[in-house]
């Protein structure tokens, strides 16, 4: 994705800071809880699933499917691409963690539902932003 | 059925300002028109004004969303108030609504003052448009996880949730044009409305994508201007100048996750669940609804409200919808008599509450739908946040 715009960031608390810098080590790290091994996403230290409060970080495999997109026309501002690709991604692991991300490495007129894809990173300052392209070995 | 309390209030009175692309006065003059306007609209005077409500509140911030903060417009009026409260964090824009009608059912206030002004126009010409984030920008708040992926505005996300509902239903663009058509045929008809020239089907399909399948004719129109409603204990409004029109049922809940990553189910929205509980609370069906003012910020939503109010089954809006003939004025269930946020301008849910007061009242004048009007539906929309009620008279 060829973009002079800076990419905004996000704010990071306790909670969600190693989801926003564990690419530096490749990793896609989703809180887990340790007795039920749900998946809490967005990261809380709360299971809701069985109200336990142990969690820890799993690195997950990155791949996940395309739940919906859309693909950008309106130029927002100068730098951005003419056309990009914004989605949400639901994980292989479990279907209730969705990701919004941009689907990169392919023409956005080839995105469609369901596509496998896999994770991969930008650096931007001092953060890892997860992008998906096409998975191709799902 | 069990008497909610909501039943036991009323809109006793209307009022809106000017309505345009660039307002010759400022936000709180606007406020302060529509106010004034209302409480005359209901034969009361300032001091009877004990409450006042709005969504979401003032913000201090440039983009004009949010220009007029219930301290401005109770200092200016020089209100004795005995409650008031703003509501971002709610059910959508009729949250202000809703919570006037606790506070008026535990009697902390009879006649409430719920108003909504928006100030984008002006805004958006001196380069403060409404945007969820700017590049260089740490995001806090609900919107962070968008946060790094270029999501400048509501539309990508709405695109998001709208492009799931096509892929679903298979709706066609020539049907979806059918939202902005109407709204804009009825804005011919609607003085007051921004755009009154009337659009086709080529109009549409050759407008502007924004981001697919989301078109500029999806989008509602930034305005200035002001709408205030006062609402009133039932038995407070039977002696007004105005029909009796008291809430019906209402629908506030939040059922599903509250997230705009995370909501359970894209193609539907937050809609299904609050749409059930407002149904749950009257005897009244969907076959009752003579006239309906169904969000459309962007036309998507009102697609939505079709089928999660019932009027037509999940996924069958696009059969419903057709040619447009079923929900035009004189169709089986007309929508958006005013033109709607995409042509009379975006008052953000409450110009919507205005019109349908004004259908109800008899008071349409060439876009008076036919058949002595008695029950209206209302909803908002938004990804998680939705909500809906219904005003019946006599």
């Amino acid at each position: 994705m060829n973009t002079h715009a800076p990419r905004p960031l996000p704010a990071l608390t306790s909670d969600t800071m190693p989801f926003w810098t564990a690419g530096a080590h490749g990793q896609l790290l989703i809180q887990q809880c340790c007795l039920c091994s749900y998946f809490i996403h967005p990261p809380t230290g709360f299971c809701p699933e069985c109200e336990n409060s142990e969690t820890v970080y799993t690195a997950v495999s990155g791949r996940g499917f395309v739940e919906t997109f859309t693909v950008n026309y309106k130029i927002w501002m100068p730098g951005l691409p003419d056309r990009y690709v914004l989605a949400l991604v639901r994980l292989a692991e479990q279907n209730d963690v969705r990701l919004a991300t941009n689907i990169v490495g392919c023409d956005p007129a080839s995105v469609r539902f369901d596509m496998p894809v896999k994770v991969q990173f930008e650096q931007t300052g001092d953060l890892w932003i997860p992008l998906f392209a096409p998975d191709p070995v799902p | 059925m069990k008497s909610y309390p909501e039943k036991q209030t009323a809109i006793s009175g209307i009022g809106q300002s000017v309505i345009s692309r660039g307002a010759d006065k400022s936000a709180l003059g606007l406020t302060i028109d529509a106010a004034l306007q209302a409480i005359g609209n209901a034969g009361l005077k300032r001091a009877d004004i004990d409450g006042i409500a709005c969504w979401p509140g003032g913000s201090g911030e440039a983009n004009g969303f949010a220009p007029v903060g219930i301290p401005q417009l109770q200092d200016a009026l020089r209100l004795k108030l005995d409650w008031y409260s703003n509501a971002s964090e709610t059910s959508g824009q009729f949250g202000a609504l809703f919570n006037a009608i606790g506070a008026i059912a535990v009697g902390l206030a009879r006649h409430v003052l719920v108003y909504r002004t928006m100030y984008e126009a002006t805004a958006r010409k001196t380069g403060f448009a409404n945007a969820l984030n700017r590049p260089g920008e740490r995001v806090y708040g609900i919107f962070n996880w968008y946060a790094p992926y270029h999501c400048y505005a509501a539309a990508l996300q709405q695109a998001l949730f709208f492009n799931q509902y096509v892929h679903k239903s298979g709706i066609k663009p020539e049907q979806v044009a059918q939202i902005a058509i109407n709204g804009r045929r009825n804005a011919v008809l609607n003085p007051a409305a921004i755009y009154r020239t009337p659009i086709t089907v080529e109009d549409y399909l050759a407008s502007p994508i924004i981001a697919t399948p989301l078109r500029l004719y999806d989008c509602d129109v930034p305005i200035d201007g002001a709408t205030a409603i006062i609402l009133s204990h039932r038995d407070a409004a039977r002696d007004g100048p105005n029909p009796l029109t008291w809430i019906e049922a209402v629908g506030s809940s939040m059922r599903y996750r509250n997230s705009w990553t995370q909501l359970d189910a894209l193609s539907t929205q937050a809609q299904p669940e609050v749409a059930r509980m407002m149904w749950n609370r009257t005897d009244l069906t969907v076959g009752d609804i003579d006239v309906a003012e169904l969000y459309d910020g962007f036309s998507f939503h009102t697609i939505n409200w079709l089928e999660n109010l019932g009027v037509c089954g999940l996924y069958e809006a696009k059969d419903f919808i057709g040619d447009g003939a079923n929900i035009a004025l004189d169709g089986a269930f007309p929508i958006n008599t005013n033109g709607g946020a995409l042509s009379a301008g975006r008052m953000h849910a409450y110009g919507q509450v205005h019109e349908a007061c004004t259908q109800l009242w008899g008071l349409g004048g060439a876009r008076q739908v036919q058949g002595n009007p008695k029950v209206a539906a209302l909803t908002t929309a938004g990804g998680p946040l939705a909500g809906c009620f219904l005003l019946a008279r006599d």
